[in-house]
């Protein structure tokens, strides 16, 4: 493994306790809600914050831990923040040049380098420019040339896209993508935006109050979140409960039948959001999985629309917005959710 | 007018509150438009008292001319001393936490608010002939601080260099610190994410903060007198030679003192937009 730590670093709110590996080239992006120590964890990697305990081991290196802490300036690593804290009084060449200057390259070879790498990321054209110049997506480039122009052996990337207006977020997204998949370093990635997450990273980290909830790939993830944080992020409804036979899992707020599974004892049950169907009045011959909710908040997006209900069972339903005008669905109004027995999915927790 | 008359006309109390809000403005311009005049007139009267055609003559008088001289050398060789010894020592209070930082904060606001003239003392009872410091240097060398060009200096640097060093922490404490962290992780030693990041930064601070110091050391009076005397041609400078032309000259003492007028507003437009608004 070309990136091996544990990361204990005690805040004032949470004691921050994560364990991350990944192999040369992988992307491992760190997922959580706001608080839950991401960016503690990277300034804990880049030695900006000390840790109180575990180790931070890369490329066969030890960075910190058994009574070693090298300083950051002495770590191989590049940092770009969700805002790209560019030297104001330097030009986009020189912001690059800069790493490579500090490590010793001759001024010459530094701005060769330089340039190499704002041409990489398609924007060589910017080079004489000052950051005030520049618009927040060419800034952010700029920003990730100068943290990958030392070669660093682990690219932190602190929620890269997260200040982006929404027009230059797919674009910088992309140049992103195309450049991570030539960087032969670890990347840890920083996010709380799924599509970042599902779209660069070969890993996902959960973490939630400093700790590790659930890791594994992407389409691990997604198919069977182990969290209701996860569920959350990846949009599907999700229960923990008893498998007690091959169709039932036995939650507290009762039973939700599954389209089959094999295994028994505690389990997942999870199904997605446009597999409930929302009714005004209890439907006749109604599906197995029927249950009474009231309409917590209604969010359109497009021709769809998420519902979320409260209820004995916790339901989040994906309708058609003419439904919602139909049903006149609002905040308080009371239904009923119903689910399919061959939509709901579980597995063992 | 009428429409505004009549409402007025038929509610009294409404007219009275109106007159109560006339008084109140008559009652904060009669105080503020003396507070002006009071800063202002003795300005204005130093130009209509100048006798323009000769002031040049004056500044060039041989009793005037080395004062100028002295003062623009003492007060530039503060002005360097301040940029080179309270530099670092602004950027290590503007990162510093802790109680120490604090304390020696408060340590450099003193000279600030001292009468100059107890600070002239306290600089004889450093660096006299006696002092804590200027004893032994005159009993090891020979050397003797008081009343000389380097006693002036000293004057100038105990009450300019306050200025220069809390100037600039200011501005050094507005350099976000996540520059630095940056700059680490690129591989800067601190020296470097000081020298080549946080300091460029700074520079306008440090503009601002280098003429703030020279024009309060190119005024310091006080100290001066006290602690470095009054003697012509070696430690009389420009304020000192004011007071003194002012009972053989007055003539002379006034276009001395436009010449000086006239450098503080340059001063004082060099700081616009950063001190005045």
């Amino acid at each position: 493994m070309s990136l091996d730590t544990r990361l204990c670093v005690e805040r004032s709110t949470f004691t921050l306790d994560t364990s991350l590996a990944a192999a040369s080239g992988e992307v491992v992006a760190v997922l959580g809600p706001n608080g839950a120590g991401k960016t503690t964890a990277l300034h804990a990697l880049a030695g900006l914050a000390p840790l109180s305990g575990g180790h931070v081991r890369v490329a066969g290196r030890l960075w910190e831990g058994e009574g070693t802490h090298l300083p950051p300036q002495a770590r191989s690593t590049g940092l770009v923040a969700a805002e790209h804290l560019l030297f104001p009084h330097l030009s986009a060449r020189d912001n690059v040049a800069f790493g490579p200057r500090s490590r010793g390259t001759s001024r010459a070879a530094a701005r060769r380098r330089a340039d190499d790498e704002l041409d990489r990321l398609g924007i060589g054209d910017l080079a004489d420019r000052r950051p005030s110049a520049l618009s927040h997506g060419q800034a952010q480039r700029v920003a990730l040339a100068r943290a990958l122009a030392t070669d660093p052996e682990l690219l932190l990337l602190d929620e890269p896209l997260s200040a982006l207006d929404p027009v230059s977020r797919p674009a910088v997204r992309a140049t992103l993508a195309h450049r991570l998949r030539a960087f032969t370093g670890v990347t840890v990635l920083v996010t709380h935006d799924p599509l970042d997450a599902l779209t660069l990273a070969d890993r996902l980290v959960f973490v939630e109050g400093g700790r590790v909830v659930q890791e594994g790939t992407p389409q691990e993830v997604v198919a069977r979140p182990r969290d209701r944080y996860v569920a959350d992020v990846v949009g599907l409804n999700l229960y923990a409960g008893e498998a007690t036979d091959g169709e039932v899992v036995q939650t507290p707020a009762g039973p939700v039948v599954t389209a089959g599974h094999e295994h028994r004892g505690p389990s997942w049950a999870a199904f997605s959001p446009a597999a409930v169907a929302l009714y005004l009045s209890r439907p006749e011959g109604s599906p197995r999985n029927t249950w009474p909710v009231t309409v917590a908040a209604v969010e359109l997006a497009g021709q769809t629309a998420r519902v979320r209900c409260t209820g004995d069972l916790d339901v989040t339903a994906e309708v058609t917005a003419t439904s919602v005008a139909s049903l006149r669905l609002q905040p308080g109004l009371q239904a009923w959710a119903t689910v399919k027995a061959s939509e709901v999915r579980a597995y063992p927790a | 007018m009428t429409d505004a008359a009549e409402p007025m006309a038929a509610e009294p109390v409404a007219a009275g509150r109106i007159r109560a809000a006339g008084g109140t403005r008559l009652g904060l311009l009669a105080p503020a438009g003396l507070a002006v005049a009071l800063v202002a007139l003795p300005l204005l009267a130093l130009l209509l008292r100048a006798d323009w055609g000769h002031v040049l003559d004056h500044l060039a008088d041989p009793a005037v001319l080395p004062a100028i001289r002295l003062s623009l050398l003492t007060t530039t060789t503060t002005v360097v001393l301040a940029v080179v010894l309270g530099t670092p020592l602004a950027w290590l209070l503007a990162r510093a936490q802790g109680r120490a930082a604090a304390w020696f904060r408060a340590l450099l606001t003193v000279p600030l608010v001292l009468p100059p003239v107890v600070g002239g003392v306290a600089l004889l009872m450093a660096w006299g002939r006696r002092g804590v410091v200027g004893g032994p240097l005159y009993e090891a060398f020979g050397v003797r601080v008081p009343f000389t060009p380097v006693a002036v200096v000293l004057a100038e640097l105990f009450v300019a260099m306050p200025f220069y060093v809390i100037a600039v922490e200011g501005a050094m404490r507005s350099v976000d610190p996540r520059f630095e962290h940056v700059a680490a992780t690129l591989g800067a030693s601190p020296w470097r994410s000081f020298s080549r990041v946080a300091l460029p930064l700074a520079v306008p601070g440090m503009a601002a903060g280098a003429a703030l110091a020279w024009a309060r050391a190119l005024g310091e009076f006080g100290a001066t007198i006290t602690f470095a005397g009054n003697f012509a041609g070696r430690t009389q400078t420009a304020p000192l030679a004011v007071y003194v032309a002012l009972e053989r000259d007055p003539q002379a003492a006034v276009s001395l003192s436009l010449a000086m007028l006239v450098v503080s507003i340059v001063v004082l437009a060099l700081l616009r937009g950063r001190w005045v608004r």
